[in-house]
């Protein structure tokens, strides 16, 4: 299995990614709090934006209204838990599976009936922006006045019920990027992999070939929509708050994919490399100001808009096929 | 021998344009089959309805002893007809090979296996050299070879070929006739092909059928069709005979 992983892959490439996950394993005993919650939020960009690039980047199609997977599995896995006292590991189960459903209706509504392109994008935000209204009005999990987890000081962290310190969060999250990563890089060596790009590029002629694009489009909707709903019920069990008019906001959705465009779309590091750069500079920048003693309401957005400008106007393929031209990370076409 | 595909009273209508009018033709097991015709004859429309991409308003398609022409184009592939386009439709950003590698995945799901069948195919369409570069780096004429080796990969036991030889120089052209010829008389492929260079079709038909304003005037041996008063009238024009 690990042999099947790694085979193709240049040993550059290989250590750069054990010398990465090594840094990020020691890097709560280096950093102070607050940077860890820096990286918590690093991570959790990396693996929205690993799971909506399985849509986009691999399959092309492209969802703007992601954020309504994430507020889905956040909300049934924090009212199993509130309700009925189901701890988050099964609420995960039932998250994904919401998540999934979800996103086959959408994927069955636009893929059965031709919706392609720009079309499917305003269909998907109009499926978040529902969602938003409807939660709104959802009493049974607090509608707009918001829904709580109890909050309650833990001196041990409590895996099981997901309630801890933030660095059992930032292992939670660090595990489930990598697992992400590894997953996607399955996918992608599979010939799921290889009909998703197919359809990417030219569904037609992917057709002729005897793909099913019907089928794989709905496949690559569900696994998105289900991994993305894992990061859904972390969000959750990590703020302990949940407001409809925030998580299945659209700005929710954009900003969970700026990291993958700006990363570089359809590759594997990009998500990662896009959520560090975006997070981390604009944390650093913020930090900055706020130490001078500016307090700066938007810097963050104007900063987003920056970076997205300049990968736009100088890397198009995003900043991750570039550094690994630069790199020699490159892989070689056998 | 006996016909792989029969088309039956075929017909398409594009709200008052009739495209493809009562056509009826069969290819035999083993052969090599061209449709020709002028500009705006329906060629392309007969073959997007073969290859499932359009329904027929009308008629029957049956191939290998089945119905097929309700079926979806991937389903038609899975059947056995392979299929390229009159504009080229490469994967621009994927490799040569992995182009290839797509279309070998239909009969071989484990990449690894479809990746050595992908190989031999490029080996055959004079491919192999340029398998690692990107497939919107290609010229014309390789862009052309990609798309039949691409069809090709799924292992079809008929190939639809839709003007292959369009845009190419006569050098070229003869390697591509080459190509098929070999493909033809080594694994017994059989080949429906639309065409508007002539020298392809002398030297590589067996039958060939003439459309006009959709309708069939003139089906048999290339030589003999070409003489035909009706298809020099209306396509060929006298010096083409020559």
């Amino acid at each position: 299995m690990i042999a099947w992983l790694i085979e193709g892959v240049p040993r550059r490439g290989l250590v750069a990614l054990a010398v990465l996950l090594g840094a990020l394993l020691v890097a709560p005993w280096l950093a102070n709090d607050y940077l860890v919650t820096v990286l918590i939020i690093i991570l959790y960009f990396a693996y929205t934006g690993q799971a909506w690039n399985v849509m986009m980047g691999f399959a092309g199609q492209l969802s703007l209204g992601h954020a309504i997977y994430v507020g889905l599995g956040a909300y049934a896995a924090a009212a199993l838990y509130v309700h009925y006292g189901i701890g988050p590991w099964i609420g995960l189960a039932a998250a994904i599976v919401i998540a999934m459903l979800c996103g086959a209706i959408i994927g069955f509504l636009a893929f059965r009936f031709g919706v392609g392109g720009v079309y499917f994008a305003i269909l998907t935000i109009a499926f978040a922006e529902f969602a938003r209204i409807g939660f709104d009005h959802f009493q049974w999990v607090g509608g707009s006045s918001g829904f709580f987890l109890p909050v309650a000081n833990y001196s041990r962290s409590d895996l099981w019920n997901l309630r801890g310190s933030p660095t059992m969060f930032y292992y939670v999250m660090l595990v489930l990027t990598a697992a992400a990563f590894v997953l996607c890089h399955a996918l992608l060596k599979s010939r799921i992999g290889y009909y998703w790009q197919a359809i990417r590029e030219d569904e037609a002629a992917a057709r002729s070939l005897g793909i099913n694009t019907f089928r794989y489009k709905m496949y690559a909707v569900v696994i998105s929509a289900g991994m993305t709903a894992v990061a859904g019920v972390f969000f959750a069990f990590y703020y302990n708050n949940l407001f409809p008019e925030q998580i299945f906001h659209i700005s929710r959705s954009i900003e969970l994919i700026l990291g993958p465009i700006i990363g570089g779309i359809g590759t594997l590091f990009g998500p990662i490399i896009g959520a560090f750069l975006l997070t981390g500079l604009s944390e650093a920048m913020q930090e900055l100001l706020a130490r001078r003693g500016f307090d700066v309401p938007g810097a963050k957005q104007v900063f987003y808009g920056v970076c997205l400008l300049l990968v736009v106007m100088v890397l198009p393929d995003g900043v991750w096929p570039w550094l690994a031209r630069r790199l020699g990370l490159k892989r070689q076409q056998s | 021998m006996t016909a792989l595909l029969t088309v039956d009273g075929v017909g398409k209508r594009f709200r008052g344009l009739t495209a493809v009018d009562d056509v009826s033709f069969a290819v035999e097991q083993g052969a090599i089959f061209a449709v020709i015709g002028p500009n705006g004859a329906g060629k392309t429309t007969l073959f997007n309805i073969i290859a499932g991409e359009l329904a027929p308003d009308h008629g029957a398609i049956t191939f290998a002893g089945a119905r097929i022409d309700r079926l979806k184009s991937h389903a038609i592939c899975r059947r056995g007809i392979g299929r390229t386009f009159q504009l080229v439709r490469p994967f621009p950003t994927l490799s040569v090979e992995d182009n290839v590698v797509v279309g070998a995945l239909l009969r071989h799901p484990d990449p690894v296996i479809a990746r050595r069948r992908a190989h031999e195919v490029l080996w055959q369409l004079d491919l192999f050299a340029k398998r690692a570069q990107q497939a919107s780096t290609l010229t014309l004429p390789d862009r052309k070879r990609l798309e039949v080796a691409r069809a090709l990969a799924t292992d079809p036991k008929l190939l639809l070929l839709d003007e292959v030889m369009a845009g190419l120089r006569p050098a070229e052209t003869d390697r591509m006739v080459e190509i098929l010829t070999r493909l033809n008389h080594e694994t017994g492929l059989t080949i429906l092909l639309i065409e508007h260079v002539m020298r392809a079709v002398m030297a590589l038909a067996s039958r060939v059928l003439v459309l006009h304003h959709g309708a069939a005037i003139a089906e048999g041996a290339p030589e003999a069709v070409v003489r035909e008063p009706a298809v020099v009238e209306s396509y060929l024009g006298a010096e083409a005979v020559e």
